[in-house]
Order: structure tokens, then C-alpha cells, then sequence
């Protein structure tokens, strides 16, 4: 088994094979983590470009740290957003950071498509760390790996997620992710923010939250960003949303006893979760962080190797 | 001869075979005697097989010298594909294993055990791997089958058999946990 593609543009790309390899390579990378030493030769002497268009601290720091710890090279590039909305800036950065040598680009950009745009126009690897409301791969490959972890596998499983599901992309990838590994996926939020025509991916599609939760196993809370409610036309106002859809201890009662409970961090605490539910021991909130590094390591050594041929 | 999308496709064929079930439980029981011997007993004594062949032959060793001593040594297994450097000449995307050592390697004896030993790169590998986990006090190298032809300067302590090959021949060391049948070839490439 190899990966069939010179990026990662998507876990929609992806075959449930793919995504499994990636899965099982995570697992070698996390037992890397666990070292003292917690640093590997694979990479020596590459090259990784931190593309960032958009500011986030968890995935840049993410995506260098898996660098690191494979040995490679690591430059960061926080590009102001305003001077490249079109296509041509983008183009020109790649460029240049192609000339230097770059073996891998990670882009985050806030542009849906601007991660497979790059992806055409550069010899090296192009990682989307992120790309509008189109899609998060690496993000839902680590909340598979951490379920995988805790659950023993995906299949089967009832996977609910909760939250503003239109402007999600890391609820976009992982509505993929783990529907190609055979698990029951569920999206529950206020109708203003789901998107029409999710049931024809074989999601369902629920509006009240304790209904979404029935025997979920695994509860996905997703961060509400706080400029929807200026957007007067999405929710009324954060108390009717905490209310209504933010989890909390009883809410939680109706998922499975075991259910895990997850988010994408970083939290707003008393809004789309309570507090106390995100202490939990079954809250692995921030071993999907540690996760996380060992899912970027993965695909970072997958997709350097896939060009040695 | 090039085959499909670019790939070498190489035909081996047996030639030889070199051990069978039975030899290779006798020069592993030897192997177990010399290992002890060298060490003094089992003291600080920890074995760690190189994925993949490695580890079922470190873990018999390890029951063999249990049998003997009446004392059992901890096995681990190392997987040494993030240290490679070879990994430009190779047509296919490797895998990595899990490196599963349970226990400190700090202070102690440590027995490496592979199954054949060639250029001595997979073993300078495993070197680079071991000492990212601690500082042993002393590292040994067990290797079932020496084929010559190395690369670095690394000669092995205790081995199973000597093999003089030729550079288009091959060692296909087989064990029953993996392949079904225990039992070591030489095979030829085909021209």
C-alpha cells in the first residue's frame, strides 16, 4: 500500500486504503513521540514550507514540530492575507519557494481550492493545512487516529457533530473521513448552519441536539467562531446557542457511557461546551493535539518518500 | 530486465539451501550457549531483534537462553526504517513499524539480533535507532546468517553460519512466524 498522490488535498481524494496506511504509519511516528529523544533522520535535509495565509498557532506549530522531529528543514511564512486573495500572488510565493528548494509545502490559505490550485503549478508536495470551507485533511486524519486509538476502529461507529457544520471544514473532511471507514456520521446544528444537501453523502441530519446525541460513541464539538453572531443572520445570539446546542454533562447522558468527546480546539468554554464535560477523562481534547503531530509526521514521510522512486 | 511503470523486475531462483528447520535450531541453541557464555549470564542481558526476521530470532533466542539459564532476558523490537539512508535507491514507499522496547536500555547489555548481515547499513541504522533510546552499556550484534560484502566497518559477535555469497545472489532467511517454515536459501538472480 502507498499513497497514490504527489499532495494531500483532501480526505475526499482519499481511498478508505489510503486512509488506513496513513493511519498505521501515524501509530510507528506516535511511538517516536513517546521517546525521550523524540527525533528521527527520515527527513534529513528536506525541505518544508509553512505556507500560511491565515493565522493559526496549533496547526503551524504542528506541522513544524512533525518537521523537526523527522529531521527536515522548517521555514514558516505567514503571508498577510489582503495581498494575496488572487490566484497570481499565491502562484508567485510558490514560486519562489520552490526555487529555494522547498520538498513540501503546507498551505493554509482562506481561499476554498487554493491548496489544489498550488498543488498544479509546483513540482514539490503540497499539504492543505487548511483551505477556506472546503476541506481540513490533516485535522480529521487526527481526530480518526485518536478514535481509532480509544475505540479499536472506526467502522460501526455513530459519530455525531455538532455546531456550525456550513463553515466547517474540518467537519467537511472528517464527514468524509469517517464515512470511507464505515462509521454512522450524524451533523446536528441550527438550520442556518447546515448546509443543504448533506443526506446525499449519507450524513444524517439532525436540528435538536439531544436527538443527535441517542447512543452516539463519539460527540464532535465544533468551535463556534464568535463572528456569526454579528452576521445577524446566522444564530440570535450566544446564550440561545449555548442553550440550545452547547454540551453539556446531561446533554451528554444520551450518547454512550464510553462516548469520547472531541474538538478541534481551541475551545470557547460555557458557549459550545461546558467546562466541566471538557474536563472529562473521555474529553481526549488534547490528545488529539499530540495526535496531531504524529499524523502530520506520517504524511509528511509518506509524501516525501512517494517521489523517491 | 525494466518492467512495468519503470520497476526492476528481478526472477531468483533457489540454489541452495543452507539450513534447514533443524539446523537452524541447532546453531540458534549454539548462539544461545555463546551469547551466555560471553556475557557471564543473564545480568543487565536484553535482546532487541531488528524488524522484521530479527525479532522471531531474537525471541527464540531469548527462550533459549531461559531454558538454559532458567532466567528470562526482555526482548524488544526495533524498526529501523526512519534511520535509513538508503532510501533514495529504493523503488517502493517503505512502511514503518512500531519500535516496540518496553524496557530501559540504559545500563544494559544489549544483544542486537538480525537475520542476515550484508553491507552493514541496516546494522549502523540500528546503532543510530538504539542510541536515540538510551545509553547502553554495551551492544552485541547476533546475526544468523554473515553474507560478507560489507560497506562500514562492522563485524558481527556471535554469528549462525558464514556464507560466502556472490553480489547476485541472495539470502532469504525464512521463519515460521512469518513465512511458515523455518529454512535459509541462497537464491540467484536470474539474467
Amino acid at each position: 500500500m502507498a499513497l497514490r498522490h504527489k499532495d494531500l488535498l483532501g480526505l475526499a481524494d482519499l481511498s478508505p486504503e489510503e486512509i488506513e496506511h496513513i493511519l498505521e504509519q501515524a501509530e510507528a511516528m506516535r511511538e517516536v513521540l513517546e521517546r525521550e529523544i523524540k527525533k528521527v533522520p527520515a527527513l534529513r535535509g528536506r525541505v518544508v514550507v509553512n505556507l500560511f495565509y491565515e493565522p493559526s498557532t496549533r496547526t503551524r506549530f504542528s506541522f513544524e514540530l512533525a518537521a523537526k522531529y523527522l529531521s527536515a528543514e522548517t521555514v514558516s511564512v505567514a503571508a498577510a492575507t489582503a495581498s494575496v486573495v488572487k490566484g497570481e500572488g499565491l502562484l508567485d510565493t510558490a514560486r519562489t519557494v520552490e526555487a529555494l528548494g522547498a520538498d513540501v509545502v503546507v498551505l493554509r490559505h482562506p481561499s476554498a481550492g487554493a491548496a489544489a490550485f498550488l498543488a498544479r503549478h509546483v513540482k514539490a508536495a503540497v499539504i492543505n493545512a487548511g483551505d477556506g470551507m472546503h476541506e481540513h485533511p490533516t485535522q480529521a486524519l487526527l481526530d480518526l487516529f485518536t478514535v481509532k486509538r480509544h475505540k479499536g476502529r472506526i467502522k460501526g461507529l455513530t459519530v455525531t457533530i455538532v455546531g456550525d457544520i456550513l463553515h466547517s471544514r474540518v467537519a467537511r473532511s472528517n464527514i468524509w473521513g469517517f464515512s470511507k471507514l464505515g462509521a454512522r456520521v450524524r451533523v446536528c446544528g441550527p438550520a442556518t448552519l447546515i448546509p443543504p444537501g448533506l443526506e446525499e453523502l449519507g450524513v444524517e441530519v439532525y436540528y435538536q441536539l439531544e436527538e443527535a446525541l441517542e447512543g452516539a460513541d463519539v460527540v464532535y464539538v465544533l468551535r463556534l467562531q464568535r463572528e456569526r453572531f454579528s452576521e445577524q443572520t446566522f444564530l440570535p445570539g450566544p446564550e440561545e446557542y449555548a442553550r440550545l446546542y452547547g454540551l453539556n454533562r446531561e446533554r451528554l447522558r444520551l450518547a454512550q457511557p464510553d462516548a469520547l468527546v472531541m474538538h478541534p480546539g481551541p475551545m470557547n468554554r460555557g458557549l459550545e461546551i461546558a467546562a466541566e464535560v471538557a474536563e472529562l477523562d473521555r474529553a481526549v481534547i488534547e490528545e488529539q493535539v499530540t495526535n496531531g503531530v504524529a499524523v502530520r509526521m506520517a504524511c509528511l514521510y509518506l509524501l516525501m518518500r512517494r517521489g523517491e522512486a | 530486465m525494466p518492467g512495468k511503470g519503470g520497476w526492476q523486475v528481478v526472477i531468483l531462483r533457489d540454489k541452495a539451501q543452507i539450513l534447514d528447520a533443524e539446523g537452524m535450531r541447532r546453531t540458534l541453541t549454539r548462539m544461545a550457549h555463546e551469547i551466555l557464555e560471553r556475557n557471564k549470564g543473564v545480568e543487565n542481558l536484553a535482546l532487541v531483534g531488528i524488524r522484521r526476521r530479527g525479532v522471531p530470532l531474537a525471541k527464540r533466542l531469548a527462550a533459549l537462553i531461559r531454558d538454559i539459564e532458567g532466567q528470562a532476558v526482555p526482548v524488544g523490537a526495533l524498526d529501523i526504517t526512519l534511520y535509513r539512508d538508503d532510501l533514495t535507491q529504493l523503488s517502493y514507499q517503505p512502511i514503518v513499524y512500531r519500535t516496540e522496547i518496553d524496557f530501559p536500555v540504559t545500563g544494559k547489555r544489549i544483544v542486537l539480533v538480525d537475520d542476515v548481515l550484508y553491507t552493514g547499513r541496516t546494522v549502523r541504522a540500528a546503532l543510530d535507532a538504539l542510541m536515540d533510546l538510551g545509553r547502553p552499556n554495551v551492544i552485541q550484534l547476533a546475526v544468523l546468517i554473515d553474507r560478507g560484502h560489507r560497506e562500514l566497518p562492522i563485524r558481527a559477535d556471535y554469528v549462525g553460519k558464514n556464507v560466502p555469497t556472490s553480489r547476485k545472489e541472495e539470502v532469504a532467511v525464512m521463519v515460521k512466524e512469518i513465512d511458515g517454515e523455518d529454512k535459509v536459501v541462497i537464491r540467484e538472480r536470474e539474467d
